[in-house]
């Protein structure tokens, strides 16, 4: 089975001379369909970067990136935002939707960018936001959603497009515990379906729900070890009864 | 992403915040309301000039006899007659580009009808007078000359004094006026020209023959023509060739030395009227200038609230380019919006620009010259504007690092 992320020896350094800051030093990973990895390290470890050069956000200053197959490393602004858009979803700690947006515009937004038609934009959006429980709520705004909510909705943005994998940082920061634990359920529901998620957080019970756990100190992949992941869905269960 | 998609996303952008866009677009509807009210009003002006040029008579030269020099003493313009009656006949047979010429003789007179009196100008000329000045006989006839040669006491009655003379509807046709208790046969009532170029009444104006005039109103006869001549030329090409054979003509007649001043002058109306419309020209493009830097001021407007715009949609702009839009994407949305803002504002100024222009016009009794030419110039300058302004800041966004973009805070 083909990777559908391989790092070779990723590098990447950012300024000059002295103020030289080396944010990656040869990160070396593969993943496989349906992992679901969580990234953990304490700040200023290069993880954040390294969330970058998988979602294509940022060229890494050496080594290779294949994604999908794809060498995707020294490709420039206008290609790697087809890449974004085409095989990669996002995540963010704080959402990160359109205000004054309904839910199904928000979800529709990657769809605009990738040319697909309006009425099967509007289709496929209203499914993402069934698939991830907020069928009833596709006319609402940000403002008028929970952070649960709110963060379901970016999810469904992320999972629109069909990408293989999602790039989720620090998706259940601005939540509380319980929202987050619903979060991590939807998320285990997505890897289940085949969907690759990496996952940058900072917090060890977070980290306890990804099949595969990576530690990321000066730059480098200290760790990286197989987990049995908690099932979150049980929890929720546990928590509703 | 479609162009109309860009359109509807540009269009939702700017309703977010209405007053902002409102008062931007302000910017540039004053600015293309005053290009397009200046344009209009400075068109409306130079046709103004052209109609009184034109009720003048254009294609014409005016020649004044020259001054007087006693003891080194100059007198003004006019205050010797050096023109003789056989100048006259000199410029109108020997020039073969002169198509009519004729004296002028003018005078203030009171005039009597049966009914009424009127202080008027009285002109005495010949039949060549109405060709030159282009003016028919709205009832009755022009005198001829049969009446010139014969010292007829015939007259022709401006329309004005004609009303002032025998009322509105009365045909004075065959009625007797007098002028200086000498009576005078209305032949015909000229059509109405209106207002001079310095805002004279052209039909307060009573013309008999030259032969009648000098006998009777200026009294004796005597070889100088007492007034000007008036002169047009076969076209309006010949008018300066006319113009340069009459004065060799008329200082050989006059037996000038080749060193000495001319003793007459000739104007040239053409050149008058051209010099007229330059001014005029110049005016328009003055006010359009200023006009023009309204527009720049709006223009700067738009390219402010755009930068700021881009600042504030910072998070936005790393949104939309972590889901998949391309730096032209970014660019066309935020170019779109600046567009979309200063057209609105162009659309708007045109409006405005037209009603100002025709108020002006109105109050000033000018006539609306409203080019539809215009209008387009203002839609193409506004979306220039738009494009102009809106570069530099749709560039700065376009132009923003994903990762930067998402992490502004």
């Amino acid at each position: 089975m083909n990777p559908i992320i391989r790092l070779e020896g990723i590098t990447k350094v950012y300024g000059e001379g002295e103020t030289t800051v080396h944010a990656l030093r040869g990160a070396t990973l593969s993943t496989h369909e349906g992992e679901f990895v969580a990234v953990m390290g304490p700040s200023g470890s290069g993880k954040s970067t390294l969330m970058n050069v998988i979602g294509c956000l940022d060229q890494p200053s050496g080594g290779k990136y294949v994604l999908g197959g794809k060498d995707v490393s020294t490709l420039d602004a206008e290609a790697l935002a087809e890449i974004r858009n085409q095989l990669l979803g996002f995540v963010f700690q704080s959402f990160n939707l359109l205000p004054r947006t309904s839910a199904v515009e928000n979800v529709e937004l990657p769809m605009v960018y990738a040319g697909v038609p309006a009425r099967e934009r509007r289709e496929r959006a209203i499914e993402a936001l069934g698939r991830v429980g907020l069928g009833n709520r596709l006319d609402h705004r940000p403002n008028q959603l929970s952070g649960g909510q709110q963060q379901r909705v970016a999810i469904a943005r992320a999972i629109v497009n069909r990408p293989h994998v999602i790039v989720a940082d620090e998706p259940t920061g601005a939540l509380d515990s319980r929202t987050s634990l619903e979060i991590m359920a939807l998320f285990q529901e997505l890897v289940a379906a085949g969907m690759t998620v990496v996952l940058v957080t900072h917090e060890p019970d977070i980290a306890a729900y990804a099949g595969r756990l990576l530690l990321v100190r000066d730059g480098e992949i200290v760790s990286d070890e197989k987990q049995t992941p908690v099932a979150a869905a049980a929890q929720v269960e546990v928590l509703r009864s | 992403m479609t162009m109309f998609q860009t359109f509807r996303t540009a269009l939702k952008a700017l309703m977010i915040n209405k007053l902002r866009s409102i008062l931007t677009a302000l910017g540039v509807v004053i600015g293309v309301a005053a290009v397009v009210a200046m344009m209009a009003i400075g068109e409306g002006a130079k046709a103004q000039i052209q109609a009184t040029f034109d009720a003048m008579g254009t294609n014409m030269l005016t020649i004044s006899p020259g001054s007087s020099n006693t003891g080194g003493t100059r007198g003004g313009a006019g205050s010797r007659y050096t023109l003789t009656w056989n100048d006259l006949t000199a410029i109108r047979t020997t020039i073969p580009t002169v198509a009519h010429a004729a004296a002028q003789l003018r005078s203030n007179s009171q005039v009597m009808s049966a009914y009424e009196n009127w202080q008027t100008s009285i002109i005495g000329t010949s039949p060549d007078y109405f060709a030159i000045r282009n003016w028919d006989a709205a009832s009755g006839g022009l005198f001829t000359e049969q009446d010139v040669s014969s010292g007829n006491k015939v007259a022709v009655l401006g329309a004005s004094v004609a009303e002032m003379l025998f009322g509105m509807d009365a045909d004075p046709v065959g009625q007797t006026i007098r002028i200086r208790n000498v009576p005078f046969q209305v032949v015909g009532v000229l059509a109405p020209k209106g207002q001079t170029g310095m805002g004279n009444d052209n039909d307060d104006v009573v013309i008999v023959p030259e032969s009648a005039y000098r006998t009777k109103i200026q009294g004796g006869l005597n070889q100088y023509i007492q007034g000007s001549l008036m002169v047009t030329a076969v076209d309006a090409n010949a008018l300066s060739r006319a113009q340069a054979q009459i004065t060799e003509l008329l200082r050989e007649r006059h037996k000038l030395a080749p060193d000495a001043e001319d003793d007459f002058r000739i104007r040239n109306m053409a050149e008058i009227a051209d010099a007229r419309q330059a001014g005029t020209q110049t005016l328009t493009i003055l006010l359009a200038s200023i006009a023009a830097v309204s527009l720049l001021v709006g223009g700067i407007g738009v390219m402010n609230i755009m930068l700021v715009s881009v600042t504030e949609r910072t998070r936005e702009i790393g949104l939309r380019m972590a889901v998949g839009a391309k730096p032209h994407h970014i660019l066309s949305q935020f170019l779109v919006e600046a567009v979309t803002l200063s057209m609105i504002g162009g659309f708007l100024g045109i409006a405005i620009g037209v009603v100002a222009a025709y108020a002006v016009a109105g109050q000033l009794g000018w006539p609306i010259l409203f080019h539809p030419g215009v209008a387009i110039l203002a839609v193409v300058f506004s979306v220039l504007v738009g494009v102009g302004f809106g570069l530099y800041p749709a560039q700065k966004a376009s132009r923003l690092h994903p990762i930067d973009a998402l992490r502004f805070e």
